[in-house]
């Protein structure tokens, strides 16, 4: 007799996937409504170091596309909050979660982004390293989480086209822009290696998530794969990355680069880091300013609905 | 804490001659708000022609197990495929 216990094993050991109503282990259920959850806010935070520019977009062009990217994160956030409710979580939930707090985000959308090469860095390095992350994760055991990825990756590739695309035209411009382009590469660098989370001998939930098929690659897997294939991305452009110990190893057949400093990334995840706190407060404050226009329909559709009844 | 909107599940035809598929859920005050919604989020890049919403509510589903007994009518009838039916290599067109 199977228990539905060997029917779960024997999905995620065949590679097939798990639908929202399979019975699942709590732990598993736990772990992907957290993982979803925590992309999902990444997402929906991460509209705001980029969207800080869309009034001061350098030209109609650069607004339109800004403004489709953006669009595009505040999308990204929506998939991934629909594939945690398949789960059982709840909307509201979530976003109290974030709002009070209680659930994190990336990072990397704690840093202020000072001036317009900002937004093409974070297309070329941020929304790179993104890439990265998530192209294993369309292959996530969950499947609503995975076709969730399929979607998202395949329009994070203009993100990230735009990006470096903007820093070219920089690149061909003056002296000044090329130093804005510099110094932003300089800024995002070592935050976008820090985007793939601790170091493998400091993450203790790696094993589990990968025996459960919601995590493919190590953290330290991925982040080499990043540098790999950046690398030959910022010679192309011309600007140097901040790390005099990034080098070429024939033997390993990977770039070494320096040692990342994982106190701050600590600071920045405990809250600490330039912008949690701003971050935050925006988000909350949309949400409580938007609270009058959800009422106002919920009143709307009741009493449609109470009229159609009378009729 | 407040109520939210009640979530529908959307359902997009890619392009003529293809079934409506399901893409996602969202969440909406009402049919035409979904409707709406669901073209901002889910065919930003011209990826439907055509859009069913659906409250997620009255979805009625079968158990999610391939191996439940629901499904079992259909598994020992193998004479309803054409594979069961030996016919010579020689016979055209069949
Ligand atoms: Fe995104
Ligand atoms: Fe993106």
């Amino acid at each position: 007799m199977t228990t539905v216990e060997d029917h779960f094993d024997a999905t995620i050991g065949g590679n097939r996937r798990i639908e929202p109503r399979d019975w699942m282990p709590d732990g598993y259920r736990a772990t992907v409504i957290r993982q979803i959850a925590q992309h999902a806010h990444s997402e929906i935070i991460g509209m705001q170091p980029e969207g800080n520019w869309i009034t001061r977009a350098p030209s109609l062009r650069r607004k339109a596309i800004l403004l489709a990217k953006v669009q595009d994160e505040a999308g990204h956030g929506l998939y991934l909050y629909s594939a945690a409710e398949t789960l059982g979580a709840d909307r509201a939930d979530l976003t109290e979660m974030l709002i009070s707090g209680r659930q994190k985000y990336s990072s990397i959308f704690n840093y202020p982004t000072l001036s317009y090469a900002d937004v093409g860095v974070i297309g070329w390095l941020v929304d790179g390293a993104a890439i990265c992350n998530q192209v294993p994760l369309c292959r996530s055991s969950y499947g609503p989480y995975a076709r969730a990825m399929i979607r998202i990756c395949k329009e994070e590739s203009f993100h990230q086209r735009q990006g470096y695309e903007l820093l070219l035209t920089m690149m061909r411009g003056s002296d000044a822009q090329r130093q804005m382009v510099q110094d932003a590469t300089n800024r995002f660098w070592w935050p976008s290696l820090m985007m793939f989370g601790p170091p493998d001998d400091a993450s203790p939930n790696t094993a589990r998530s990968m025996a459960w098929g919601v995590k493919r690659h190590t953290n330290d897997e991925l982040r080499q794969r990043f540098v790999d294939m950046t690398v030959p991305q910022a010679a192309k452009l011309g600007v140097t990355l901040p790390d005099p110990e990034l080098k070429w190893n024939a033997g390993r057949g990977h770039y070494d680069f320096g040692s990342i400093d994982w106190e701050e990334f600590a600071a920045v995840v405990a809250g600490n880091g330039p912008c949690n706190a701003q971050r935050v407060a925006v988000r909350r404050r949309a949400h409580a300013e938007g609270a009058w226009v959800r009422e106002a329909a919920s009143a709307y559709a009741a009493r449609q609905a109470q009229r159609k009844r009378a009729a | 804490m407040e109520r939210g909107w009640p979530l529908w599940e959307v359902f997009l035809r890619s392009k003529r001659g293809l079934n409506h598929v399901h893409v996602g859920s969202l969440h909406a005050a009402d049919a035409q708000m979904a409707l709406r919604h669901a073209r901002d989020l889910y065919t930003r890049r011209n990826e439907g022609v055509s859009i069913w919403v659906v409250r997620s509510a009255d979805i009625t589903a079968s158990s999610p197990d391939e191996k439940d007994p629901f499904f079992a009518p259909s598994g020992d009838k193998v004479y309803r495929h054409p594979t069961f039916y030996p016919i010579p290599d020689d016979v055209p067109h069949m």
